[in-house]
């Protein structure tokens, strides 16, 4: 769809061209027991060709936030404000005709769950074909011989068979790739990737993400991933995004990230990896406590009931702001010092949340 | 599927079997008379009723007596007691009549119903579906013998919109066989547009939470689309397996009270006016009938069903 030639490899030191520009973004949920707030003043960017990766635990609005770019959040009872330009375009308050345009053909998605997310009443060449079909002008037959390229391209063996094959006919994984050969399926600018391995067993897991990086390599797509796995992000990313309950808690490059993190959360993350190169320890280290409702967030940070060096500042909202000088796109909500946070996040030689309640044994 | 068509056929002649051996004896339980004499008629002689009892075998112990009786209504040799006309011939006669009103008023409920069903799904929780709601719900209540007579008082009687009942042949006369049945039909359909209406909002609610509902949205395909080939086509599993049975039910003697109220001489007047009169043999082979009914159309809907979802198809 965007004729020029990717651009190729990607050199993490240059910024790519703008993609997909998300400023201010925030979605709510009118529900019986109150408002909750999904996704509160989210700002970030992706660039053609680039991976950025959202982490995060459950219901800490990453998923909300990749659908809400879809429009696929509207209903009566949500409210969503702010701004998502995709390549200039804006998405957020787009008519149905506009996001119809859109959906698909310049962002796809890939779910979460291979298993549930193909209808299990049409044959999975079909469900290719029609997304073809909604967005281009070309004969049946035509589209299907481009879903059978797609899935022979995403690695399915035998494509032409089993494009005739319906959903309960293949593996997780295999079913995952017909989601990519989907998604594909129009050359999209922006893919969005919901927890794309999250319900696949390890070996698929690395699979598809090598489809996913090689997908970047060859169109110059940019990828969203929503995953609250980090060490899925760790070989893929360009950038990461931290969420918690609601809020993007600290973003930057994969570097900034994983050497020089600046949120305890993001400690606690880091920390909680279980990793082939460290010594095992007899407990795997475990953020203490549970996320909060989005209902009711704390006042301030929104970590702070969980943070083992909250201090007397946390009691105000911290802002998401670049608090290192020479790095202005590594940004979090933290008050604390950046040389108090070098000293305390080092807990056993490793970045971790230093506490004494580890839970997981 | 030929491998699942046959089984599924096999088990039907099973189940259609038991049935028929069930009927039977609790026929057997009923006191209703020596079946021999009555058989025979009032103005016959002993020797008469000998005959009539060594040839259905009542003398004979009960599986001979059900062998022969079986045999009697498949070579289509019955009799009713009063009557004394063959009880097959006249079912055979009764059934266009019933199947009139029995497809037309089936085919008004399910189209209904799915209007219905979607715009109530669609619209859940405002206006139109609470309307629908209550509509769905005085539907259901009302029982054929009650707005079947208030429909014919007002709209056939006082508005003489509708005819006064009777049936009228297709073959005979098209126009008349539709204004005829056009009251009936719409009896018939509102109490069950009231359960499919429910059923299907229900079922379509669940699908559209379903993930690959939303697959569908993300792929940028229209509203309706989404909803009539991903949302309905998987909704729809659980009305179709219901619209089957109901309908063959409704073949087999369901149709009782609407023929009754509207003077339709179909099947089930025929076994509502043999249950008056506790005449054995049209009930046994109106019963058994039924049950046919019954067992041929869930077998045709597990054929569609499996059509209509190939998960079906695998697993036995």
């Amino acid at each position: 769809m965007t004729g020029s030639a990717p651009p190729p490899d990607v050199d993490p030191g240059a910024a790519p061209p703008t993609l997909l520009e998300v400023s201010g973004l925030s979605v709510s949920f009118r529900t019986e027991q109150g408002v909750v707030h999904a996704v509160e003043d989210a700002s970030f960017t992706v660039g053609r060709g680039e991976v950025v990766a959202v982490v995060g635990e459950s219901g800490s609005g990453k998923s909300v936030t990749g659908l809400t770019l879809m429009g696929l959040t509207q209903s009566p009872n949500a409210t969503i404000a702010g701004s998502a330009k995709l390549s200039g375009r804006e998405l957020i308050g787009a008519s149905q005709a506009t996001l119809r345009e859109v959906r698909g053909a310049e962002i796809a998605m890939i779910f979460q769950d291979p298993m549930s997310s193909l209808n299990p009443v049409v044959r999975v060449g079909e469900q290719i074909v029609e997304q073809i079909r909604a967005h281009e002008e070309i004969a049946h037959d035509a589209a299907l011989a481009r879903a059978v390229e797609l899935m022979e391209r995403v690695g399915i063996p035998r494509a032409r068979d089993r494009s005739r094959a319906f959903p309960h006919e293949f593996s997780g994984g295999m079913r995952q790739r017909v989601m990519i050969a989907m998604a594909l399926s129009c050359s999209p600018r922006l893919l969005i990737a919901d927890e794309p391995t999250t319900a696949l067993d390890v070996t698929i897991q690395a699979q598809i993400m090598e489809e996913l990086g090689l997908l970047r390599r060859e169109t110059g797509a940019g990828i969203l991933l929503v995953t609250h796995d980090l060490g899925v992000v760790a070989d893929i990313a360009d950038r990461i995004i931290v969420m918690y309950a609601g809020q993007i808690v600290e973003q930057g490059s994969l570097d900034d990230l994983f050497y020089d993190p600046q949120h305890p959360y993001t400690w606690g993350l880091l920390g909680s990896i279980t990793r082939v190169d460290r010594v095992r320890s007899a407990r795997l280290p475990a953020i203490p406590g549970q996320p909060p409702s989005l209902l009711n967030a704390p006042a301030g940070c929104h970590f702070r009931p969980r943070c083992p060096h909250a201090f007397d500042a946390c009691t105000q909202p911290p802002a998401l702001e670049a608090r290192l000088p020479g790095s202005p796109a590594h940004r979090d909500r933290c008050f604390l010092e950046p040389s108090v946070k070098r000293r305390i996040r080092t807990v056993d030689g490793a970045i971790g949340l230093a506490t004494g309640e580890t839970v997981i044994s | 599927m030929a491998r699942f068509v046959v089984r599924r056929i096999g088990s039907a002649i099973l189940v259609m079997f038991a049935t028929s051996v069930l009927t039977f004896l609790i026929f057997q339980a009923i006191p209703s008379g020596d079946p021999a004499f009555r058989l025979a008629g009032k103005y016959s002689t002993p020797a008469q009723v000998e005959s009539i009892r060594r040839e259905w075998g009542f003398d004979k112990p009960i599986y001979v007596q059900y062998v022969k009786t079986m045999e009697k209504i498949f070579d289509g040799s019955v009799i009713s007691y009063t009557q004394q006309l063959n009880v097959d011939q006249t079912v055979i006669h009764d059934l266009p009549a019933t199947l009139s009103v029995t497809i037309g008023g089936a085919v008004i409920w399910l189209l209904v119903s799915v209007l219905f069903g979607v715009l109530s799904a669609i619209r859940a929780g405002r206006y139109l579906d609470r309307v629908l709601t209550v509509l769905a719900f005085i539907g259901l209540s009302m029982p054929a013998f009650f707005l079947g007579d208030i429909a014919l008082y007002y709209l056939g009687y006082k508005a003489k919109i509708f005819p006064l009942g009777d049936y009228v042949p297709l073959t005979q006369n098209p126009g008349a066989w539709f204004s005829h049945l056009l009251l009936p039909w719409m009896t018939l359909a509102v109490l069950y547009i009231g359960i499919y209406s429910r059923i299907l909002r229900s079922s379509l609610l669940d699908t559209l939470g379903e993930d690959y509902v939303r697959t569908a949205r993300a792929k940028g395909i229209s509203e309706r689309r989404v909803l009539i080939r991903h949302a309905l086509r998987n909704s729809m599993i659980p009305l179709i397996s219901l619209w089957g049975l109901d309908f063959a039910s409704l073949l087999g003697g369901g149709t009782i009270l609407i023929e009754e109220v509207f003077n339709i001489n179909g099947v089930g007047k025929y076994v509502g006016d043999s249950i008056g009169r506790l005449d054995v043999p049209p009930i046994l082979v109106i019963t058994v009938f039924a049950a046919f009914a019954v067992v041929a159309l869930s077998a045709i809907v597990d054929i569609l069903y499996a059509a209509l979802d190939p998960r079906i198809r695998l697993s036995s």
